[in-house]
Formats: C-alpha cells, structure tokens, sequence
C-alpha cells in the first residue's frame, strides 16, 4: 500500500513538464492532527508542507519516469529547496506544475511551483518552490543492486496516470 | 579564453553553496567536499547537475567520480588501488590532485579526497 498525493494529472509534456492537482479535504484524517485544537486555540486542520513535498515529489517523479517510458526505478535523492509562503486548507485545489531542469542516465533535477486555487472564486494563490533530485538507482554510483521489478511505478500510479488520460 | 582561476572558483563557490547547504566562506579551496562540506553520495550528482549548468559544460560520467578504474579488477586489489590503478587514476583526472589518495589508495575513500580547488581545475580544464 501506498499513499498517493495527487488526485488527477493535467499536463504530461514528455521529458518536459507535468502538472497534476490534489484537493485538500476534510475527510483526510492527516489533518486532523496537523494541526488539533488547543487549550488556547481552535483546531488548524492543513495539508502538512512535508505531505505538500511528497506530492510534489510523485508530480516531478512521474515526469521523470515518463521521460524513459517508465524502464527506470526513480527515487526522491534530495530536496534541493522547499520554502513555503501559505498554507493548503481543505476546501482548497494544490496545482503541483514540474519542470525538467537536467535528466540523465544518472538520474534528473527538477523545479516546481505549487499553487492553491480557490475553487469559489478561480482565484490563484502561490504556495511554495520545491526542486527536487531524484536518481535511477539501478544506475547508482556505488554499484548496489535492487530487485529487479519495477517497484515505484506500481499499479496504483500507472491507473493514475491512465485514469488522467495519459 | 580560458576562465581565470578566481572566476572560476567564485563561481564553484556559488554553486557548492546552495547544493551543500553550507556558507560560502565554508567553501575554502582546501576543503574536502565529503569531509569539510559534509557531502553524500547524491551530492556529487547534484555537483555534477550545477557545474554543468554554471559553466555551460558537459560532464561525462567518470570525468570527476572514476567508477571505471576504481570498480575495475585490473586496477584495484581487493579495496586497494594497486601502481598500475594509481597511472590510470592520473592519466583520466589530470586536473585532481591525487598525492593525498596516493598515499590512502582505498577505493571506497576515494570521495573523501576530492577538494574544492580540484573541481575548480576541472572545470578551468573544461572551460579551456
């Protein structure tokens, strides 16, 4: 099992960009304990930012797997920055948009803008940058070997990306 | 023309920087990249990532990290890389500054000796 942080892709541009959404909801129970109540305040329910990153990385992560048709195993390497300027309350649309800095047999760096919509108005706020560094591990310098499936691209994402149309 | 050596470095300075998290003063000429400036293993691709595009330069896989020589039998003698590893060492990085490994010679440390003012060479040889 394993947690998808993107509802829908909107835009998959080969080995270029890929632009997915995720609606922030209530009924997620994350939110619930990020942040509860207090004795001096009431409940903050918000996506927490490292969750934000994690659907950045899936967003970027499909982009760069996309670029070799899937064939390579991609893992998040590094956060090469994730500064933050607002917060995503339920109720609310995060629009992930990636873009490919550099891909190689090595591995790729990517750049992303995150954005929270508000679905009453249309209206687009900025949320935060994320660039982040991901490596084709069965390409990794120190020579260390992992199962020979492809164990990141599983179903679930592949029915994602289907289900979006791609 | 050749990019001088304190350009060069000013701009190794800049790019070591924010791919390591660490203060520009930190990023001394002398300073070991694992070292010094606490590098990991991914570090070096995102080195790699940066220089290329600060410099406007391609870098092949090999021309800074030697996986070839020093994961290949005929150089290396269980960890230990033999004479004949340390001439091939100098001939694919002439612009590393290998005395310090020489006396070393463990393959899996090699990282360890790589210091900013041997990337900086690397990259005025590419540049060149």
């Amino acid at each position: 099992m394993r947690w998808i942080w993107i509802d829908r892709i909107l835009e998959l541009e080969k080995g270029k960009r890929c632009v997915a959404i995720k609606n922030v909801s209530l009924a997620e129970e994350v939110l619930h304990d990020h942040f509860p109540a207090t004795a001096t305040r009431p409940a903050m329910p918000v996506l927490p930012n490292t969750l934000i990153i994690e659907g950045m990385a899936q967003t970027a992560g499909i982009m760069v797997g996309h670029a070799y048709d899937f064939s390579e195993k991609v893992i998040l390497a590094k956060v090469g920055r994730a500064a933050f300027t607002d917060a995503a309350w339920p109720g609310y649309t995060i629009r992930y948009s990636a873009t490919m800095d550099r891909i190689d047999a090595t591995g790729a760096s990517t750049t992303g803008v995150v954005e929270r919509i508000n679905p009453a108005d249309a209206s687009i706020v900025p949320l935060a940058h994320i660039d982040l560094m991901f490596s084709h591990i069965d390409k990794n310098r120190a020579g260390l070997e992992f199962p020979e499936h492809n164990f990141v691209f599983t179903d679930q994402f592949m029915n994602l990306i289907r289900q979006s149309g791609f | 023309m050749a990019m001088s050596n304190e350009e060069a470095f000013k701009k190794v300075q800049v790019e070591l920087s924010a791919a390591l998290g660490v203060d520009e003063e930190e990023v001394t000429p002398e300073a070991t990249l694992v070292g010094d400036l606490g590098a990991e293993s991914i570090d070096f691709l995102d080195i790699v990532f940066r220089l290329e595009k600060a410099f406007s330069i391609k870098v092949n896989q090999g021309e800074l990290f030697p996986e070839s020589v020093l994961n290949n039998p005929q150089f290396v003698q269980g960890d230990k890389v033999t004479d004949g590893g340390m001439a091939e060492l100098r001939k694919v990085l002439p612009y590393i500054d290998l005395d310090a490994f020489d006396k070393n010679r463990n393959k899996n440390e090699f990282p360890n000796f790589i210091k900013v003012s041997d990337l900086v060479a690397f990259v005025q040889s590419k540049t060149a």
